[in-house]
């Protein structure tokens, strides 16, 4: 199975047209394999007939959309990233009347619930607000129901441990068979919603965002776009972290924010 | 003879697992500091000895080594190292993308998605070279890379460590060299365009 441009091209404009969804944005290497290996799951023999799939059928479309954007995620992943949040970021947004978090590519929320476990733990969770947004509708069906597979909570344990957690992990949540359900109390300031940052805006003013492992889905161009967006919807001050590969670099908004610390993905904006 | 068709636009991509990495270290310390082709490395690793290997290679190379940055050009006389737990893809511009989507052969990187995205980036400019393992990763890239014309190598099996990656590459597709880490240098040193 091998796609070739032009075809890939067709594809693409189809889900613009029928959907209003583009993925022209998207690094072309890692879509084209996602596609690719969707067609081959799905046994669909050429292009024309995933065109015609699609263009047909709103429900196998959103299908597509779920398998080819990488939904991919754990808690507390890179606990040195969160230690740095307990540390550094959490103490600024302690001064906060009111906190609002933006989780962008939220996936199925396991960071949004490592966040709630966080603010938990700081004693701020009571006055924050989690919105946490991702373009597949399913995926956040999933993050809602804080429902993550048991066989993960040993790693997640050890995530938390390292990132500087002194309480029992297992006190978060309650197993049953083979799935682990998150306390109530993390996920009531939550609201989860689906919003597509390649096309749409801006819907609040964060103190800060979230938003690993998406960009590098994107390119040059889109994530600069994306990177406004976030600056936009940052207050003075507000914080941005990243995944561990992604950074300013290269974008229009770097000269406004400041690393906090060397080594970790998290900046702080300036002006 | 492949240097013939050596040129411009010219990509090495080394896969190993376990008791690879003797064998790149060797080759890198066999290459001279100007080699002018760029080489991408995929070694499988567990994620806490992510900088220790990463400093290993800068002092035992004499080429630049340096960890893959997203969109980064790929550029001459450069040893590009596969991040700890991302796939690198190849876009036909020469660029690198990483990916964080599912493992693959239970490894992040995986050797296949990275030769298999090489090959279909570089067709008949990419040397794919499979080392030491105990996994079949990178079988399956290898088949891909020579489809497309590609030139493939496999660490003998004699000499390997554990021999069952490039055993597992050669019953998946007919492989144009068998060479030990001495041949594979020099090899390598044979693609210097005169």
């Amino acid at each position: 199975m091998s796609l070739q441009d032009v075809e890939l091209q067709l594809l693409l404009n189809d889900m613009i047209d029928r959907y209003g969804y583009d993925f022209t944005g998207y690094s072309e290497a890692s879509l084209k394999r996602r596609i690719e290996n969707f067609m081959i799951k799905d046994h669909i023999p050429d292009i024309s007939m995933l065109r015609s799939l699609i263009f047909k059928n709103p429900d196998y479309f959103r299908w597509l959309v779920e398998e080819i954007t990488v939904n991919v995620t754990e808690m507390l992943r890179d606990p040195l990233f969160y230690k740095t949040i307990r540390e550094e970021v959490l103490p600024a947004l302690a001064t906060y009347p009111f906190i609002r978090i933006w989780h962008a590519g939220c996936s199925t929320g396991e960071e949004v619930y490592s966040m709630a476990i966080l603010l938990k733990e700081a004693g701020i969770l009571h006055k924050s607000r989690l919105y946490a947004t991702d373009i597949n509708p399913q995926v956040i069906e999933k993050a809602k129901s804080g429902i993550f597979p048991a066989s993960q909570m040993r790693k997640y344990s050890e995530n938390y441990i390292q990132s500087g957690g002194n309480n029992d992990f297992s006190s978060y949540y309650s197993s049953n068979y083979n799935l682990a359900k998150f306390d109530k109390s993390l996920s009531e300031k939550m609201i989860f919603a689906t919003h597509n940052l390649v096309a749409d805006s801006s819907f609040n003013e964060f103190q800060l965002i979230i938003c690993r492992n998406t960009l590098i889905y994107f390119d040059k161009k889109l994530q600069s776009r994306v990177l406004e967006l976030f600056d936009h919807s940052l207050d003075m001050l507000g914080f941005l972290g990243l995944g561990t590969k992604e950074s300013l670099r290269f974008s229009g908004i770097e000269s406004k924010f400041k690393q906090i610390v060397p080594g970790q993905k998290i900046w702080r904006k300036q002006k | 003879m492949a240097k013939a068709e050596v040129n411009k636009g010219n990509l090495v991509v080394i896969g190993g697992s376990s008791g690879s990495l003797q064998v790149i270290i060797y080759i890198l310390g066999r290459l001279p500091n100007d080699y002018p082709i760029p080489v991408l490395l995929i070694i499988h690793r567990a994620y806490s000895i992510d900088s220790m290997l990463l400093d290993l290679l800068v002092l035992k190379s004499n080429i630049k080594v340096c960890e893959v940055e997203e969109k980064e050009k790929i550029v001459p006389s450069c040893v590009y190292l596969a991040p700890a737990d991302y796939h690198v893809l190849i876009e036909k511009d020469e660029t690198f993308t990483l990916d964080y989507s599912e493992k693959l052969n239970f490894s992040r990187p995986s050797i296949d998605v990275s030769f298999i995205s090489a090959a279909e980036a570089y067709g008949k400019n990419l040397t794919g070279i499979l080392l030491s393992g105990a996994n079949e990763d990178g079988a399956e890239g290898l088949k891909e890379i020579k489809e497309q014309g590609g030139h493939t190598i496999i660490q003998h099996p004699d000499e390997a460590v554990v021999n069952y990656m490039p055993l597992q590459a050669s019953y998946k597709s007919e492989i144009d060299e068998v060479l030990d880490s001495e041949g594979i240098a020099r090899y390598l040193i044979s693609l210097i365009p005169a």
